[in-house]
């Protein structure tokens, strides 16, 4: 396996000193983009970490969000920064164990629609405790961060994000999940527990998506439950990690980046016609890239290989 | 008069929720396509009602005898056009769920986006049939009475031809798995493409009848979408009945919680509800396990 | 926390640039003055923004540049270039669209989105590059708290609280002079301002010596509210007040109509004010109470309603249209005076007096105060009634017709 390669930490640890200056050199505009960028890197990285290997696609990832957002607003103001971000990770973790136990009997589609229907119950939860008891829905976050520092915090959650993937690849974890995305019932028939395994990493995804809703509230001064729990979140980081491949690492990353960039160049240029040349460029991509970006790089790798072993010619 | 009240107001909205939902059981169980521009359809059939009947003075239900066939062909060239390349080459079932997943976002986009350009983003609403009928003391909108009474019609005539008739047996052999109806002799794909644009036809069918008495606008179809999504695999996946139980049951359940409880918790209540389902029967009211 | 207010090199640079400007626009035919503006075109904001905003900002370039352009205080007129950015109803899309506007395209000027949530989001990336900040569509009781952090930031239509209590006192006004009832139903959405008003309301009704019956809130995005009015209609009270958002109001009228609902007094907040209100019920709107309200006798708002009517299509709606429009007239008037130098039109908006379509414009701390809070549909037209004593209130119509046919 690739994944065992210590290239890939020394990759990612290299990438991120480089991109560590950036805030100070450049613009707020580019940081806004830079921001928007980690903070889907993080996200589609995070949430293919258990749905990728398993081939459970879920919808909770506004659900996890949201938990971290409202982390920050319920104790920003009262525990200093350092303390709210694990408090946001622990909230998010906890509650995925609970949500993993519960859907073990759950597969397919039926997994999807849960965990879309769990997002939103925790929506409605939270918005009738706050207006009940919190006196209204909606809260302002007034905490002192910059621009640069959410920057310098989602990166480093990207690190660590890539870090966990790459020990969770090369730990037994990894075996064993990818033994559950091939075959479940095999898998448990070969001793693999698993219960265990699929409670654990979709734990590790979730607690890695609150960090990134408690770091991202802050920037957005103010939250309620539609903003914290949108669903359409959710399905943003579905769908660039789906682009991008979500069965490798790095598979995420290369569906972020180009539709980042897209969403950017659409929403900069055609404020009007956005909505339909995104559905445009979208059925583009399905058609011409059938196995998402890393499919691509993946055939494009192949060909030149069989290339070199065969023949002089490209392959198509 | 107040039970009444209450069972009532569920019943008629559990109708319009089966409503909302039963094209998408057609197009998602039958033609396994997870439509996500599912509510877009419904949105600009509710659009396509709006200017029939503010413009040209078509009474909705007659737009119905116009949508419906409309749509059912736009649904046909849409499946044969853009989603059967897709079947095709999908060599599994859960490869066919990311492309579809993948298309239809973007189709989402491209029919919202035209709805835009052509009705802008301001709320739509008019005024039709809005008369009370009085059903054992309590008035009901007569427009939410039709919705809900076509609802249980189109329901129970879809399961009926589902299960009584020989392409009723054909879709159903396809939805259960399309590899062996092929064997037996079927063509899975046209069939696929009957009930996806059947269940296109139905979308219609739930658009216009829902513009006689929601506000709407162009941005609005993703909660139709996920309404849709909680009714179909709560009822369990392309069972057409399924879905007209859960949608009656989750309007019930809405109403209940509204009369008994507490009207801020009925969303919670849904939700909750929908969740309990599947953690007792984990393929729905009415699936099969093993989908 | 000081107020974060001190010009960064990038607006000391902007300065320069518009001062270089200024100079030679006196000689060179004149450049526009580029405003933008990140709006909701899609996405669930895009019902308010397209009903309130969008429309008053396509509507004032227009106006502004067929007289010539901006005036400036040397006497020359510039016209208006407009930029503007789809949110998506998203604040990250927002922050990184005003970032845009502010750093890429350098707008001279930046409107506001439409909405609480966008605005705040928005206001710190305003208040870091100095803009001033004519956040119209944010409405919440933590205004004055705001005003302390963001001194750049100017609320036109008030705390909610205050749209609760003008409703209770021009409901007390007809209880004394109309002999209304004490009964009352309360209904509010789950969602920051209908809530916001509901605990003022409550509170302010208590005060007042009304008796709430009914005291209830449902969820955003509710299909069915029959049963809500079913309950009302059980206790029977003299006044409904609702603080519902624009499909929700639309839907408790409609379904006060089929179950024969008829209090005294029919009060549905956010959505009341729209053209769309009286178009779905016709004469059914006549009566009805709602937020908002202008002063129909004048010839300021007149002329805007028929220039609106126009220009964009549809009459504005009945509340925070024309004040979004006023806003921009401010903006116009202390451009009139200052010229487009972002910290002197800071200060000129918070200290300056202006003539607008809602009347004399004058802000207290950032914050206009006197304002109509209470509408009634009278005759077609979205008549300001209360609160008692601001001037351009008209006398309530009690009680409400009942409901005809449809």
């Amino acid at each position: 396996m690739r994944r065992r390669d210590p290239a890939v930490p020394i990759a990612v640890l290299v990438a991120a000193l480089a991109l560590a200056p950036l805030p100070l050199l450049l613009g707020p505009f580019w940081q806004s983009l830079l921001v928007n960028v980690l903070m889907y890197a993080a996200l589609a990285t995070a949430w293919a970490l258990f749905s990728g290997p398993t081939r459970y696609v879920s919808l909770a990832t506004a659900a996890f969000f949201g938990i971290g957002a409202y982390t920050t607003a319920f104790l920003g103001e009262a525990l200093p920064l350092p303390l709210v971000y694990p408090a946001a990770a622990l909230a998010g973790a906890v509650v995925a164990a609970v949500v993993g136990l519960s859907t073990l009997r759950l597969s397919g589609v039926y997994f999807v629609i849960f965990t879309f229907g769990l997002a939103e119950l925790i929506r409605q939860l939270v918005t009738y405790a706050e207006a009940r008891l919190g006196g209204t829905v909606g809260r302002f976050v007034f905490v002192d961060v910059t621009p640069r520092g959410i920057y310098w915090l989602l990166l480093a959650v990207c690190v660590l994000v890539f870090l966990v993937g790459w020990w969770i690849g090369r730990s037994r974890l990894g075996w064993a999940l990818r033994a559950i995305g091939d075959d479940e019932i095999a898998a448990r028939h070969c001793g693999v527990d698993t219960t265990r395994t699929k409670v654990a990493v979709f734990a590790i995804s979730a607690t890695l998506i609150s960090l990134v809703g408690a770091i991202m509230a802050p920037r957005w001064t103010y939250i309620d439950p539609a903003i914290a729990f949108n669903p359409i979140l959710s399905f943003q980081v579905l769908i660039m990690a789906l682009l991008g491949g979500a069965g490798r690492l790095f598979g995420p990353l290369l569906g972020v980046v180009p539709l980042a960039v897209l969403f950017e160049l659409l929403q900069a240029n055609f404020p009007n016609a956005f909505s339909v040349l995104l559905g445009l460029v979208f059925l583009g991509v399905v058609y011409l890239l059938p196995r998402g970006v890393v499919g691509l790089i993946e055939q494009g790798r192949g060909a030149l290989r069989l290339a070199r072993r065969t023949h002089p010619r490209p392959a198509a | 008069m107040f039970v009444i009240d209450v069972v009532l107001s569920g019943l008629v909205l559990g109708g319009i929720y089966a409503l909302i939902a039963i094209g998408l059981t057609l197009q998602y169980g039958v033609a396994r396509i997870m439509n996500l521009a599912y509510g877009e359809f419904t949105v600009a059939a509710s659009f396509a009602a709006y200017a029939l009947f503010a413009l040209a003075g078509v009474s909705p239900i007659l737009a119905l005898a116009i949508a419906m066939p409309v749509s059912f062909l736009a649904n046909w060239l849409i499946y044969q056009g853009l989603l059967a390349p897709l079947v095709r080459r999908a060599p599994d079932a859960a490869a066919l769920e990311v492309d579809t997943i993948l298309a239809t976002f973007g189709l989402l986009f491209i029919v919202q986006g035209v709805l835009l350009l052509l009705f802008g983003g301001t709320y739509f609403s008019y005024s039709y049939l809005a008369v009370p009928i009085r059903i054992a003391g309590s008035p009901v909108a007569a427009n939410r009475l039709l919705a809900a009474a076509i609802a249980a019609a189109l329901a129970v005539a879809l399961y009926g031809a589902l299960t009584r008739t020989r392409i009723g047996t054909a879709i159903r052999a396809v939805a259960a798995s399309p590899s062996s109806a092929s064997l037996v002799g079927i063509d899975a794909r046209s069939y696929a493409a009957f009930a996806f644009a059947l269940g296109g036809a139905m979308v219609a069918a739930s658009g216009v009848l829902v513009s006689m008495f929601l506000t709407f606008n162009a941005a609005m179809g993703v909660v139709f979408t996920m309404k849709a999504l909680i009714v179909v695999i709560m009822g369990g996946v392309g069972n057409a009945l399924g879905a007209l139980v859960a949608g009656l049951i989750l309007g019930l359940a809405e109403a209940l919680a509204t009369g008994f409880l507490d009207p801020g918790l009925t969303m919670a209540v849904n939700f909750a509800l929908f969740l309990a389902v599947l953690l007792v029967r984990p393929t729905g009211l009415f699936g099969k396990p093993g989908r | 926390m000081p107020p974060r207010f001190t010009p960064d090199r990038r607006a000391l640079l902007g300065g320069i640039a518009t001062a270089a400007v200024l100079g030679t626009a006196a000689r060179a035919q004149a450049r526009p003055v580029r405003i933008g503006y990140s709006i909701s075109k899609t996405g669930p904001n895009a019902g308010g923004a397209n009903t309130t905003t969008l429309p008053n900002y396509q509507l004032w370039a227009r106006t502004v540049n067929e007289a010539g352009g901006l005036r400036l205080p040397d006497g020359q007129r510039r016209p208006i270039e407009l930029i503007e950015y789809d949110d998506r109803s998203q604040s990250e899309e927002a922050v990184r669209n005003v970032d845009r506007l502010i750093n890429q395209d350098r707008a001279d000027l930046v409107l506001p989105p439409w909405g609480t949530a966008l605005n705040l989001a928005v206001g710190p990336v305003l208040n870091r590059a100095g803009y001033p900040h004519l956040a119209v569509t944010s409405v919440t009781d933590r205004i004055p708290e705001l005003v302390q952090r963001w001194p750049n930031a100017f609320f036109f239509l008030g705390r909610s609280s205050a749209a609760a209590e003008a409703l209770v006192s021009a409901l007390q006004g007809l209880r004394q002079e109309h002999g209304l009832g004490s009964t009352v139903a309360l209904v509010s959405v789950q969602d920051q301002f209908g809530i916001e008003l509901m605990n003022a309301g409550r509170a302010a009704l208590n005060r007042a010596g009304f008796r709430i019956l009914m005291d209830r809130q449902y969820p955003l995005g509710s299909q069915d509210l029959s049963p809500i009015i079913a309950e009302a209609a059980r206790a029977n009270p003299e006044i409904f007040i609702a603080f519902s958002y624009p499909p929700d109001t639309l839907a408790l009228t409609e379904q006060a109509r089929i179950a024969n609902f008829n209090p005294k007094v029919f009060y549905t907040a956010v959505g009341t004010a729209f053209p769309l209100f009286r178009q779905r019920f016709g004469n059914n709107a006549e009566g009805v109470t709602g937020i908002g309200g202008v002063d129909t006798q004048s010839p300021a708002i007149r002329d805007y309603i028929a220039r609106h009517t126009q220009v964009i299509g549809r009459p504005p709606d009945g509340w925070a249209s024309p004040v979004t429009y006023a806003s921009l007239q401010v903006l116009e008037q202390a451009i009139a005076q200052v010229g487009v130098d972002r910290p002197a039109l800071i200060r000129a908006i918070a200290s300056g007096t202006f003539e607008t379509v809602i009347g004399t414009v004058r802000l207290e701390n950032n914050q206009r105060v006197r304002q109509w809070w209470v509408g009634q549909w009278q005759g077609g037209e979205f008549v300001a009634v209360g609160p008692p004593g601001v001037p351009g209130v008209q006398p309530i119509r009690f009680p409400k017709p009942a409901w005809g046919a449809a």
